[in-house]
Parts: structure tokens; C-alpha cells; sequence
């Protein structure tokens, strides 16, 4: 029986009501008589204080609070590709529509306590029942497969046992299209009949259940040259993106949605700009998936909670969100989460904790900062799914940090190092000079590298390795020379140090500096990044022989001559398919200065 | 929220612009309030917080004289509203909406809430109509588009109020005769600061064009936290109902943060930093995504705030959270500005966006984007060498790296500086950026495409009178 009680006090997004004995943590209840949506984050007595996730503008005490009896919840089923939800999973072009039907002018405004439905409830899905490998008499339990239905021309959405759920399956329905309410299996159990439908409810603060977790092995091409021959990500791994404000925290996670090698991806934009949102909507259905030549769209779910929605909802967000990717998962796919940004959330549970007078700790962050980020980011990693058939899937989690004056030592930034394995630092310095991605090669760090090593033995090249920690090196020593050039320029260095200065500068030109606009730049294959980073090398190695034999960095330069500029511009110039260009390139250089050697 | 008005006199507690008003019921979060002194004085308010039979009340004028007996406070029971209609623009009013011309009172076609509602993203139109605005460093480098929300940084003593009269004189769309409708917001600015843009649009002959909303520096600072919100409702009206293209300018929006950190110190909130609220991202961002293009709508709402940063830091929180929400940012050069270089525009701190969508073939020229790229890389460069030419000196850098600060000072001097009135075509900025491009070897052109060089660079194009 859900708790009724009424509203004793509004401060901006927190309500306290009274006469809520018998209500949960969490519980997700409808405040005021508008109904709006809100959670209980604290009992004290027969009093429940209440994040409300919709503006609290004009509620007054007195107003009642109806509980509902259930933890805030997401509704898993087909349905959810290609859908922009808001940070409690309303659809937001059902939103519109609403909004439209009482008042049309206002169309284009998020008004408040609308209820829609988060899956379509009329729409029919073709269901194929799993037959091969489940049959109607045996045993199931929570996960096995026991239907497909094609959500979208990426994805096959399985359809499982719900977590929770086991017993004998009576009724497996046949092949035929059906909506999601209609009931696709019975299961019995102790004489109790279950009905299973296509989709099902998860409260989203609770991780879903798998069998075991796994290590990582595999990379997550992102089909980013410094990401994935530097720092790269594994399936199933945890990053961050740190930067200020303008340094491509968004344009990266954007990338990594529209190019890196997973199966579903999911967007959050948490606190961000609402044309970052509506950029991806535009331009996603008409881009296409590099891996398949799909349509992006029907690959992705966006979860919109804009800086100026109300500030509760981003807190929700980003559970609703990795609750989307677990499930997805469950299946046997491979997701990506990228968060934008976690700053925002983290700032929504400081303001939320400074209404219920908590103590602050650093900054007026709650103390428990550091443990919601803990538990976020451990929800990403590799299973082995519950339920038959056997399979793996993975989430991996890419969060955006937002430092107040772009420091890394603010609490957000610095929590989230312990819990992340890849460290993509974004530099103000190099933005301002428009090296993009602005990811600093000093700072930042990857724990995959190892990992991903014999993937990239394998598939590309067996001196990938050598060839990309002698290139890491090289930027390493540049770093160093760079401290002694300022301070008495060129003149004194070695032939030695002066061409690790140019090779250095062809690195940062040809290869680190991608820019993700441009149509043949924006996505580079593991072989043509191989192709780029190894004309370079080969070039240095060459040039390290000459300066053996007496020849200068000058004279080496001096002998690419205009190769130089083909050498830098071939990531724009010669596409992924057309590789053999990058090596007559390479070619040429190398006979250019074997001339030289011969004088 | 149809509640009608009701009347209390029992106010418990006074503390700066705050009131907690005893033995309320019915009171909501967010209502407007009338205070009535004694004198007959009235003042407005809003509650900021209700409990069971208590309302907090920050009072828009401040609560100087007033005291707990004799005072009446009435709720109105709605937010605050202001009236919207097309007649507002020509007209000037005070920070809440009210008249202060000496004309008519607003004949409404509507009134609205200032606090607004969210733009639903799922009905955005991602803006991508390029502005020219006439200034070389904003059209080539940090390109404008009609819905995009682009601040001025400024420091105190610098040129931003000319350099916003000079793109509001000048910004066009190509191809369309329509002028932009300017909703102009002052925040706690000096009278001297709002009788140049007053006699600005009154030079310009675009007052008919032009609604003012004005606080000025000696009235009371917690109206500024509604004047923005006041223009934006007029603005939001014009563009989404009236299908006109409104600029927005506020100005300036360091007052506006320092009227919230007053009043949330008064509610002794926890402080985040520099004494400013932990919620100052939020709020602020409740202003600026007021702007862009919706769906099935003709108009649009382009916002160029202004502030000035303490201290000229850029990481002070003002500014930083700005541009955390912004689309990029102009940023003023205390440097370039005592050099007597105008618009002193830092074109490496700066940045739009929004820019790549509004440019290219069709939209500015084919060339726009590559050339662009490349005076940012030639330019970061020639300031960079040109502080190691000062400890190492010029004569030991090498001839190329010479070239480059040539380059440097050539930028600065021909491409960025112009005049108060000069007003360049797109064409005109892209071919003074060729021109100053052309004395870096061509090789150093990295950025550009063979064939773009072929077809743009001074070297390959037959000479023609150049227009400036
Ligand atoms: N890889 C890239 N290629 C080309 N341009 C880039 C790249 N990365 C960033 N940029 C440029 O930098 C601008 C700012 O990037 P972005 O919006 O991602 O910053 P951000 O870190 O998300 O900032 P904020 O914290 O304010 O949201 C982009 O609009 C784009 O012009
Ligand atoms: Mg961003």
C-alpha cells in the first residue's frame, strides 16, 4: 500500500513531507498536485525528504506526496535505440507531443508533470522464439535467451528471462509480431504461473546481476590515432576525460560514439549544452557506423538532462543510463557509455546534500563523493551474462570531468583518477594552439597498453609495440629538450636532439593531431595509423643513421624536402582504404635520404 | 498556481534582503510577493523557501527601512510575469519589465513566466546560419551563427562595449534583407556605459528595433537577478512566436553573479568558490541556453553576453563557468589593447563552436575552414617563437621561424586590426588572411589542401585590385 503524505517544505529542488511512514529509500513518489517525479533521499521519522526532478516552481506545503511503492526504474525492452529519453527516461519527443496537445505554441518547451511511457506501447516487434535452444517443459532461469526480436538493422534485441525469474516454461509464444505488453512466455513455478513479456522494470541504482566478471582483453578501436596507439581503451575498461572548458571533452566522446568498435552506445549528456544533444540527433541517422554501413542511430540511446533542466534529474541520469548499457550487455554486446559530464552530476549531489544540511567535505562535496564515484564506474567491466546460451558482453564507461579552472587536484577530477584506468588529460595549452584532440601525451596514461599489445601483434603488425614506445619516447625526450630550448633555444643541442626535435614536430603534425571534422581524418583503421606511425619511425631511424655518419638535422629535413609536407598531410590526404600510398610515401622518403647518404 | 492574494504582517526575521515571514499558509516556492511599508512604499519580492507556516522572501529592492511591525506583505499567487508583445521594441524598461520610457503601458498579447521552461533538445534546430559581423577575427577564426550563444570576456577599461555596438550595427545574414531585433538587458552597469548604447541605437537609427531592460549600478542588485530573465521571456517571445531573429546582449554578467553570491550568503548557504554559490553553473546555465532555433519556427535567439573578469583570470568563476556553458567565447587582450591594436581580440583564448556547421562552401567559401585552421597553427606558433626570440634573440632563430613572427606581426597589424567602422566582407577577411599567409613558405602550409593553395594562394591567383 503506497505512503500518502503531504509537503511541509520546498527549497528549490528539495521537499520535505510528512506522513510518510512506511516509505523506502529511494522510493520514487509524485509530489504536489502536479504529480511531479521525485525520490526519497533520506527518512527521518515519518518524514521523507525528496529530490524532485522537475521544477518545484509553485508547489506549496500542504500538497500531497503519493508513493508508489517501487525504487525509481527503467523499462528494458525493445524500444530503446535510437531514442533521446530525459534523465528519468521520458521520451523527449513524446514530451513534445504532450506539451502540444494542451498548449501547441509551447511545443518546443519541457513542461512539467508529464507522464509518458518510456517503451512505445503500440508498436508491434516481430518475436522469433528461441526454439534452438529452449523448449517448452524445461527449466529456464533469470537470463536465458528465449526470443529475438530485430530492434534495429544493428542490433538484435534477445529477449531474457528477467533477473529474478526461474521455474518451468509452459508457453513459449510462436513466431508473430506483438507489442511489448503482450506475453511471450509463461514460466511456472511452485504453481504460481509468471508471465514474461518482451520488456521488463530495473531499479537503476541496482547493478544487474551476471554470472562472473572477466578481464578485459580486447581493445575498444576508437579509430582515434593518440588514443588508440597511445592510450588505448579496452572493452569492458573505465576512462576519463579531463579538461577545462573548450578543450574537446565533447567533440572526443562524440567521436568515440560515432566511431569506436562497439555495438550499442550510450550517450549521456549530463548537465550539457542542448544543442550538444540535438547535434547528435541531427547528425547521427545520416551518418553511418564505419564497422557495419549502418545508420548510427540504431545503434545509440541518448539520455538528455541539459544544464537547465532541473538539476535532480541529472543525478538520475546517469544510473538510468548505465542501467540501459548493463542490459545491452546482458545480451552479449559490447557498450559503450560516455558521460558528459560527471562534473555536473557530481554538482547535483553537492547541491542536493547542501539542502539537507549534510556535512561538506572538500569543496561542499558530500563525504561520500568519492564512493558514488566508486560504484558508477565499477558497473562498467566484462561478463560472463547469466543464462544460456553461454556469452559475454561488456560496458565500458568514458566520463567527462569539468575541473573549476581546469585543475586536475579539484575533488571530482582527482576521486575519479582511483577509479579509471585510462587518463585522457585534455591540455588548455594545446587547445588554445588548436591541437586537437588537445589530449596531453605527458599527463595522460592507459593500464591497457599490455593488454592490447598482442590484438594489435595479430591483427596489424608484429612491432607495433617497439614502434609505438619508440614513438612515445621520442615525444618524451622532445618534452625535456623543450624545457632547455626555452631557456637558451636551439643552438647548443646535438644533431641528435635536434632531429628528435623534428621527428617530434612530424609526430605532433602527421599523427597526434587529428581533426574529427574532417571526412577522411576523422577515423583512422588500427593498419592506416600503423602506416602513418611507422613512416615516421623508419624516417628517424634513417635519420639517426645519417647524423652517425656526420649529416645534419637540417640537411635531413632539407632532403624530405617536399615529402615532408606529403608525410604530414597524408592523414587528411589518403584514405583508410589506400593505404599503399602512405608506403610509397614512406618509400620515397627513405631513397630521399639514402641520397643523401651516398651525398 | 491560482491562488489569489493574501495578506500577512507577521514577519519574523530580517537579514540583508531576506525576510522570513511567520504564520504563512498556502504560500508557494517561487510566488511573487508585494512588501508594503508603512509609508505606503511597495517593494517586490519572491519566496525562495516555504516551510509549514513560514516563507522566506528575498525582497527584489532590499530590505533597507523596513520593519517587522507595520509592514504588510501580500502574495500574489503566481511567478513573476511579464508582459510580451511586439510593441516592446522601441521601448525601455526598468530591470523587471516595467516602462521607465514616459510612453503607454504594454498593451500584452500574453503574459509570461521570466523563469522560462527548458528548451526541449528533440525540438532544437542545431543552429548553422553564418553572421557576418564584419570583424575579421570573429568571421575568419570565431565565426558567429544565427542561435548560438557566444560571450564576450572582457577586463575593466577594455573595448567590449564598442566591439558589441559594432557587431549589433553590423550583423548580417547573407542573402536576407531582414535586420536583427536587439533585446538589450543591462545588469548593474554604469549610467555612462548605458547612455552609449542608448545613443549607439539612437545614432544607428535601430532604436524601433531595440527593447531595453535596464538595472543600473546604484539600483537595487536583486533585481539583477531578474533582468535578464525578464529580456530573455521578450526575447524567447519574438523569436519562437513573432519568427524574428533577436540578438540578445546582456550586459554585464559579472554583476549578476555577484547579486546571486549576495543573496546566497544572506541564506548562509555553503559556499563553493570564491564565496560564490555551488549552484552558479546552474543558474547561470538557466540564462544562457535560453538562446538557439527550434524546430518548425523561423526565428532565433543569439546571445552575446558580456562580463568582465575579475582581475582580467580567466579561471575565475565567472567566466570559467561560463564558458563551460557558452559556445565558445571572445576573449579582449589587456596586451593588445594597450598596444593600440583594435578589436583587441586574443584569438588563441577564443573560440566558437558552432563555427565549422556555419561555414564552407555555399555558406562563407570553400576555403573558410583549411584557412582558418592554418592562421591559428601560423599564428600559435609566431607567438610562441616570438618569447623565444626574446631571451634567445632574433639573429639565432632560423630564417623559416623568422618568417613566422613576421607572420605574427603581419596578423596582428593587418588581419585583426580594423576600424570602429569597417565593416569587411567575408571575402575580404579570407583574402587579407591569403595575403598574409603568402609570406610563410608554402610548405609551412600544412593545414591547407594542395588544391585549395592552388586555387587561393596569392602566388597562383592572377592580381586583382584588392578592395580594404
Ligand atoms: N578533435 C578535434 N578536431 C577538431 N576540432 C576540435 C577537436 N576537439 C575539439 N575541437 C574544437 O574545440 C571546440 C571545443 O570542444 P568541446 O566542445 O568538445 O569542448 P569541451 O571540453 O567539451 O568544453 P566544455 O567543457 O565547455 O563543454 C570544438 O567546438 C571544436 O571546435
Ligand atoms: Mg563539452
Amino acid at each position: 500500500m503506497p505512503v500518502k503524505g503531504r509537503i511541509v517544505r520546498v527549497s528549490g529542488p528539495l521537499v520535505v513531507a510528512e506522513g510518510m511512514s512506511g516509505a523506502q529509500m529511494y522510493e520514487m513518489v509524485y509530489v504536489g498536485e502536479a504529480g511531479l517525479i521525485g525520490e526519497i533521499t533520506r527518512i527521518s521519522g515519518d518524514k521523507a525528504y525528496i529530490q524532485v526532478y522537475e521544477s518545484t516552481s509553485g508547489l506549496r506545503p500542504g500538497e500531497p506526496v503519493e508513493g508508489t511503492g517501487g525504487p525509481l526504474s527503467v523499462e528494458l525492452g525493445p524500444g530503446l535505440l535510437g531514442t533521446i529519453f530525459d534523465g528519468v527516461q521520458r521520451p523527449l519527443p513524446l514530451i513534445a507531443e504532450e506539451v502540444a496537445k494542451s498548449q501547441p505554441k509551447r511545443r518546443m518547451f519541457v513542461e512539467r508533470g508529464i507522464r509518458v511511457p518510456p517503451l512505445p506501447r503500440d508498436r508491434k516487434y516481430h518475436f522469433r522464439p528461441a526454439t534452438d535452444h529452449v523448449k517448452v517443459g524445461e527449466k529456464v532461469e533469470e537470463g536465458d535467451i528465449i526470443g529475438y526480436v530485430r530492434e534495429t538493422s544493428l542490433i538484435e534485441h534477445k529477449i531474457m528471462i528477467p533477473p529474478g525469474v526461474r521455474g518451468k516454461l509452459v508457453w513459449l509464444a510462436p513466431e508473430g509480431d506483438y507489442t511489448i505488453e503482450d506475453p511471450v512466455a509463461v514460466v511456472e513455478r511452485d504453481g504460481r504461473k509468471i508471465e514474461v513479456k518482451m520488456y521488463h522494470k530495473w531499479p537503476v541504482r541496482v547493478p544487474r546481476p551476471y554470472k562472473v566478471k572477466l578481464d578485459p582483453v580486447l581493445p575498444l578501436i576508437t579509430g582515434i590515432r593518440i588514443i588508440d596507439t597511445f592510450f588505448p581503451m579496452a572493452k569492458g575498461g573505465t576512462g576519463a576525460v579531463p579538461g577545462g572548458f573548450g578543450t574537446g571533452k565533447t567533440v572526443t566522446l562524440h567521436s568515440l560514439a560515432q566511431w569506436s568498435e562497439a555495438r550499442v552506445v550510450v550517450y549521456i549528456g549530463c548537465g550539457e549544452r542542448g544543442n550538444e544533444m540535438t547535434e547528435v540527433l541531427e547528425r547521427f541517422p545520416k551518418s553511418k557506423d564505419p564497422w557495419t554501413g549502418k545508420p548510427l542511430m540504431d545503434r545509440t540511446i541518448l539520455i538528455a538532462n541539459t544544464s537547465n533542466m532541473p538539476v535532480a534529474a541529472r543525478e538520475a541520469s546517469i544510473y538510468v543510463g548505465i542501467t540501459l548499457a548493463e542490459y545491452y550487455r546482458d545480451m552479449g554486446y559490447d557498450v559503450l557509455l560516455v558521460a558528459d559530464s560527471t562534473s555536473r552530476w557530481a554538482e547535483a549531489l553537492r547541491e542536493i546534500a547542501g539542502r539537507l544540511e549534510e556535512m561538506p567535505a572538500e569543496e561542499g562535496y558530500p563525504s561520500y563523493l568519492a564512493s558514488r564515484l566508486a560504484e558508477f564506474y565499477e558497473r562498467a567491466g566484462r561478463v560472463e551474462a547469466l543464462g544460456r546460451p553461454p556469452r559475454t558482453g561488456s560496458v565500458t564507461v568514458v566520463g567527462a570531468v569539468s575541473p573549476p579552472g581546469g585543475d586536475f587536484s579539484e575533488p571530482v577530477t582527482s576521486h575519479t583518477t582511483r577509479f579509471i584506468r585510462v587518463f585522457w588529460a585534455l591540455d588548455t595549452k594545446l587547445a588554445y594552439s588548436r591541437h586537437y584532440p588537445a589530449i596531453n601525451w605527458i599527463q595522460s596514461y592507459s593500464a591497457y597498453v599490455d593488454l592490447v599489445t598482442p590484438w594489435w601483434h595479430e591483427n596489424v603488425d608484429k612491432r607495433w609495440r617497439e614502434y609505438r614506445d619508440e614513438a612515445m619516447n621520442i615525444l618524451l625526450r622532445e618534452n625535456e629538450l623543450q624545457e632547455i630550448v626555452r631557456l637558451v633555444g636551439t643552438e647548443g643541442l646535438s644533431e641528435k636532439d635536434k632531429l628528435v626535435l623534428e621527428t617530434a614536430r612530424m609526430l605532433k603534425d602527421g599523427f597526434l593531431k587529428q581533426n574529427a571534422f574532417d571526412p577522411i581524418d576523422a577515423f583512422s583503421t588500427p593498419q592506416k595509423q600503423f602506416a602513418l606511425l611507422k613512416t615516421i619511425i623508419d624516417i628517424h631511424r634513417k635519420g639517426e643513421e645519417l647524423i652517425e655518419k656526420g649529416r645534419t638535422a637540417r640537411e635531413i629535413r632539407e632532403a624530405l624536402g617536399r615529402l615532408y609536407i606529403d608525410i604530414v598531410k597524408a592523414k587528411f590526404t589518403v584514405p583508410n582504404d589506400r593505404l599503399e600510398e602512405i608506403e610509397a610515401i614512406r618509400r620515397k622518403a627513405l631513397e630521399a635520404l639514402e641520397k643523401l647518404e651516398q651525398g | 498556481m491560482a491562488l489569489g492574494v493574501r495578506e500577512y504582517t507577521g514577519i519574523g526575521e530580517i537579514k540583508g534582503p531576506l525576510l522570513v515571514v511567520k504564520g504563512v499558509s498556502r504560500v508557494a516556492y517561487d510566488e511573487i510577493v508585494e512588501v508594503e511599508l508603512p509609508s505606503g512604499e511597495k517593494r517586490r519580492g519572491r519566496v525562495l523557501e516555504v516551510g509549514m507556516g513560514y516563507a522566506v522572501v528575498q525582497v527584489f529592492e532590499g530590505t533597507t527601512g523596513i520593519s517587522p511591525v507595520g509592514t504588510t506583505i501580500r502574495f500574489l499567487g503566481k511567478p513573476l510575469e511579464i508582459p510580451v508583445s511586439e510593441d516592446m521594441l522601441g521601448r525601455i524598461f526598468n530591470g523587471l519589465g516595467e516602462p521607465i520610457d514616459g510612453g503607454p503601458p504594454i498593451v500584452a498579447e500574453e503574459k509570461r513566466d521570466v523563469n522560462g521552461a527548458p528548451l526541449n533538445p528533440a525540438e532544437r534546430a542545431y543552429p548553422e546560419d553564418f553572421i557576418q559581423t564584419g570583424v575579421s577575427a570573429i568571421d575568419g577564426m570565431n565565426t558567429l551563427v544565427r542561435g548560438q550563444k557566444l560571450p564576450i570576456f572582457s577586463g575593466s577599461g577594455l573595448p567590449h562595449n564598442k566591439l558589441a555596438a559594432q557587431i549589433a550595427r553590423q550583423a548580417t545574414v547573407r542573402g536576407e534583407e531582414e535586420e536583427f531585433a536587439v533585446v538589450f538587458a543591462a545588469i548593474g552597469i554604469k549610467y555612462d556605459d548605458f547612455l552609449f548604447f542608448k545613443r549607439f541605437f539612437e545614432e544607428t537609427g535601430a532604436l524601433g528595433r531595440v527593447a531595453m531592460f535596464v538595472n543600473l549600478a546604484d539600483e537595487p542588485a536583486m533585481i539583477r537577478l531578474i533582468t535578464p530573465r525578464a529580456a530573455l521571456t521578450l526575447a524567447e517571445y519574438l523569436a519562437f512566436e513573432r519568427d524574428m531573429h533577436v540578438l540578445v546582449i546582456l550586459t554585464d554578467m559579472t554583476n549578476y553573479a555577484e547579486a546571486l553570491r549576495e543573496i546566497s550568503s544572506a541564506r548562509e548557504e555553503v559556499p563553493g568558490r570564491q564565496g560564490y554559490p555551488g549552484y552558479l553553473y546552474s543558474d547561470l546555465a538557466s540564462i544562457y541556453e535560453r538562446a538557439g532555433r527550434v524546430k518548425g519556427r523561423k526565428g532565433s535567439i543569439t546571445q552575446m553576453p558580456i562580463l568582465t573578469m575579475p582581475n582580467d583570470d580567466i579561471t575565475h568563476p565567472i567566466p570559467d563557468l561560463t564558458g563551460y556553458i557558452t559556445e565558445g567565447q571572445i576573449v579582449l587582450s589587456r596586451e593588445l589593447h594597450n598596444r593600440g591594436i583594435y578589436p583587441p581580440i586574443n584569438v588563441l583564448m577564443s573560440l566558437s563552436r558552432l563555427m565549422k556547421e556555419g561555414i564552407g562552401p555555399g555558406k562563407t567559401r570553400e576555403d573558410h575552414a583549411e584557412v582558418s585552421n592554418q592562421l591559428y597553427a601560423a599564428y600559435s606558433r609566431g607567438v610562441e617563437l616570438r618569447s623565444l626570440a626574446a631571451i634567445v634573440g632574433e639573429e639565432s632563430l632560423s630564417e623559416v621561424d623568422r618568417r613566422y613572427l613576421r607572420f605574427a606581426d603581419l596578423f596582428e597589424r593587418r588581419f585583426l586590426s580594423q576600424g570602429e567602422r569597417e565593416n569587411r566582407s567575408i571575402e575580404e577577411t579570407l583574402d587579407i588572411a591569403w595575403e598574409i599567409l603568402s609570406v610563410l613558405p608554402e610548405e609551412e602550409l600544412t593545414n591547407i589542401k594542395e588544391e585549395t593553395i592552388r586555387k587561393y594562394h596569392p602566388k597562383y591567383r592572377r592580381p586583382k585590385p584588392t578592395v580594404s
